[in-house]
């Protein structure tokens, strides 16, 4: 099981940022090769992000590159250093259809073999940023074992929508949460809500994350390290939950050892999805 | 009996004592009625110089409670200028950029040596660069007491701007509209030097309190047009810093203070200032309130977030001998449990008792640490002055836990190092020190480490962080020197701990 709450973008011609932003620890870094590089910098960016990765500064933190889309014309030099570079995983910004994915797919095959690494190894996280996307979310979602997660990404998608950001629930994003958040889970596979873009307003971040939370997505995107404490203290599960997960694991270990095929804890069943979650909420406990 | 003072006048004469030759003899200043009260109170500056009766060679002293915001130095030393002063000795708590202007009187032979506990910007890249033919001598604030009860600073005359004063001398730095907080450095230039003017904004009605300068320490008052601007004080955000570096580096400070044995009810602390400082006294303050483990005073530099834990009943008292933020000024002046106190009474080695000697945590801040844990805070990786002294030497040796903050990296420079440029604080004073990529504990503390390891936290050997620094940034090349002192960093003591050479060009 992976902990995927915090997705930290880093600019991929920002040097300083890329040479030291592991010492926050987010789940999962996003080097971007796209909006946040000029055209200009395209291959100065894919170099810093190469050596970056070569590096192994990030120990313990997934790497993810953002490469750029597939109606450009530098996506496949993107994806053959992010590979070479021997990144985890691939997201794809825009992802409106399957297709998309399969040129990618293909592409990172021939990639692999060429440099050595099992083929299949690359995974990809498919960014929906379009109304086509949210719509075609569930069969992008399970189109590739290579799909790891998809993230909602709100900016283009509200401009496509017609619309913008509002403030408190946010009704103009919940058809697309709900949607990618079902396509994501429907494919067992993670979700990541969008950004959240004023990094000094912590009081509308910690609304939106709550927004993401309840409805059930892994975690965010994030443009701000600060953003990162505050995530993985909003996902911090309550003491009470902690222990009773404590408990179920404890329950099922004794049944394992009597040799028991079910599982009880206080007289009552504990199925499998029980025992699942009570690993989750350890899990985020022991990274809080 | 008759009285008869042929008999007193012979006794005295007899016994070398003096003899009584009318009420106002040794006390003139009684004699014209009119004039008694107001005395003190002279037009300019020009004057109270001339009442002062310095002469070329002398020693002035200042104080820097506005830091950055001070107005005295500048001025006092252009009007000493105009008055064709040479050769003179300024004895500063501190200078600081505001100070840069100081470089042109030293060139002009105005200035021709320094005390100090610190040197930036342009003053401290000249030094570095042998604008002086004598050292500066750099040393920290209870050293500087030491040196002024031991002569070595012979104060002359001390000019020191205050927020307020009356015109018999009575004066505070916490009340009135430019306030400044806490004048705990000028207390000692007040009682040791041989003439005191105090420069004021602010004159009020007599009598003035509280005294933090009292009239029977004051020569001369002079109203001036403004000794400071209290809105350039605050070194540190009194808000939670936006800095996510420095926001990691509190975190870990506060964790390792947390898990440290000195963490109990009845505890004392030195948090100071800066982003990283504030931002541990507000985590630390949390995990106080979680745990309802209350201090029993703070000390130093004082902050709003320290101000702000006196306030919610989680620190006791708070002894300020310098206010670095309006919160911190206000509080002094408003709250009774806030008290202000010398630089002799905060950090004098040879004082009777100072505050630093019941300090439990402290925390500080570095350019510099080295595998022997020395700390410098005094020259950047160029081997320019450009820092302070300040109570760090003080706090470190008393303190029962010193933790040392910095990032391992300052713009791809190492600031951990094998050893480092100058030496202010030496390393077995240290306890911890806490970077962004790891926590090295004084192999003299294997408690501790073994605390903080059972707690979890990333413990790293100091080499270990030596070396990562050095791989992620390579190894910086040698500084330069030329054979030149440009500055003797002395210890609280009073010893030579070190010396800064002239940096080659």
């Amino acid at each position: 099981m992976k902990l995927r709450r915090s997705m930290m973008f880093i600019p991929g011609d920002n040097a300083g940022m890329l040479s030291n932003s592991y010492i926050y620890k987010p789940d999962s870094v996003m080097f971007d090769l796209e909006d946040a590089v000029s055209l200009t910098e395209k291959d100065s960016a894919r170099l810093l992000v190469f050596n970056t990765l070569k590096a192994n500064l990030y120990t313990g933190i997934e790497t993810v590159v953002r490469i750029n889309g597939v109606e450009t014309p530098f996506w496949e030099q993107d994806l053959d250093m992010a590979v070479r570079g021997g990144v985890e995983v691939i997201r794809l910004p825009k992802t409106e259809n399957v297709s998309e994915v399969r040129e990618i797919e293909k592409k990172l095959e021939i990639i692999e073999k060429n440099c050595g690494r099992n083929v299949g190894e690359t995974k990809i996280i498919a960014a929906i940023e379009s109304a086509i996307g949210v719509v075609n979310s569930v069969a992008i979602a399970a189109c590739t074992p290579r799909m790891v997660a998809i993230a909602l990404a709100g900016f283009d998608y509200l401009v496509d929508m017609q619309t913008s950001r509002s403030s408190g629930s946010e009704p103009e994003l919940f058809y697309a949460r709900a949607a990618v958040l079902h396509a994501a889970r429907a494919a067992k596979i993670d979700a990541f809500d969008v950004a959240y873009g004023d990094v000094n307003d912590e009081e509308g971040f910690l609304r939106e994350v709550k927004i993401a939370k309840n409805l059930g997505f892994n975690g965010k995107s994030l443009i701000h390290p600060r953003q990162i404490e505050l995530l993985h203290k909003a996902y911090a599960p309550p003491k009470e939950a902690v222990d009773h997960a404590e408990k179920v694991i404890q329950a099922a270990k004794d049944a394992r050892e009597k040799g028991l095929g079910v599982v009880s804890l206080d007289g009552k069943m504990i199925d499998p999805p029980v025992i699942h979650e009570a690993e989750r909420v350890l899990l985020l406990a022991q990274n809080s | 009996m008759a009285y008869d003072k042929q008999r007193a006048d012979v006794y005295a004469q007899e016994h070398s004592l003096q003899k009584f030759e009318g009420v106002f003899e040794n006390s003139p200043q009684l004699k014209k009625k009119s004039d008694k009260r107001h005395r003190k109170l002279l037009p300019s500056l020009e004057d109270a110089v001339k009442a002062s009766g310095l002469c070329d060679g002398g020693t002035i002293s200042f104080h820097h409670a506005f830091r950055e915001g001070d107005k005295v130095v500048m001025q006092v030393v252009k009007v000493l200028s105009d008055m064709g002063f040479k050769n003179l000795t300024i004895a500063s708590s501190s200078l600081l950029n505001c100070h840069d202007g100081l470089v042109e009187y030293i060139r002009s032979g105005v200035i021709t040596r320094i005390f100090t506990s610190g040197l930036r910007g342009e003053l401290g890249e000249a030094i570095s660069n042998g604008l002086m033919d004598v050292p500066v001598q750099v040393h920290s604030h209870g050293g500087r007491v030491h040196l002024i009860q031991t002569r070595e600073i012979s104060i002359d005359v001390a000019f020191l701007g205050v927020a307020s004063a009356d015109e018999f001398g009575n004066a505070n730095g916490s009340h009135g509209e430019l306030s400044c907080g806490s004048l705990g450095y000028a207390k000692v230039d007040a009682q040791y030097a041989k003439y005191v003017i105090a420069l004021t904004q602010e004159l009020v009605d007599f009598p003035n309190y509280p005294a933090s300068l009292s009239q029977d320490e004051v020569d001369a008052v002079v109203a001036t047009e403004a000794v400071g601007d209290p809105s350039l004080i605050s070194v540190g955000a009194a808000r939670l810093t936006k800095n996510p570096r420095d926001l990691l580096l509190a975190r870990i400070a506060a964790s390792v203070i947390e898990n440290s044995p000195s963490f109990k009810d009845g505890f004392s602390l030195q948090t100071g200032s800066g982003g990283a400082a504030t931002a541990t006294t507000i985590f630390l303050g949390e995990k106080m309130v979680e745990k309802n483990i209350k201090a029993s005073f703070a000390l130093g530099g004082i902050t709003g977030p320290i101000v702000d834990l006196l306030n919610k009943g989680m620190i006791g008292a708070i002894a300020d001998v310098q206010s670095f933020d309006v919160v911190a000024a206000q509080s002094l002046r408003d709250n009774t449990a806030h008290t202000e106190i010398s630089a002799n009474e905060y950090a004098n080695a040879s004082s009777k008792g100072a505050y630093v000697d019941r300090v439990d945590v402290v925390l500080l801040s570095a350019l510099e640490v080295d595998t022997a844990f020395n700390v410098n805070v005094l020259t950047g990786s160029d081997g320019v002055l450009r820092g302070a002294s300040g109570g760090h030497c003080d706090v470190a040796a008393a303190a029962n836990l010193t933790v040392i903050v910095t990032p391992l990296l300052r713009a791809r420079m190492p600031c951990v190092v094998d050893t480092v440029n100058t030496v202010v604080t030496p390393g077995e004073t240290v306890d911890v020190v806490v970077t962004d990529h790891g926590i090295a504990v004084n192999p003299n503390n294997p408690d501790l480490e073994k605390r903080l390891h059972d707690a979890k936290l990333p413990i790293m050997k100091i080499e270990e962080l030596r070396d990562l620094a050095i791989k992620r940034a390579g190894a910086p090349s040698p500084i330069e020197y030329t054979d030149k002192v440009v500055a003797v960093v002395r210890y609280r003591d009073g010893s030579v701990v070190d010396v800064v050479r002239q940096v080659a060009q």
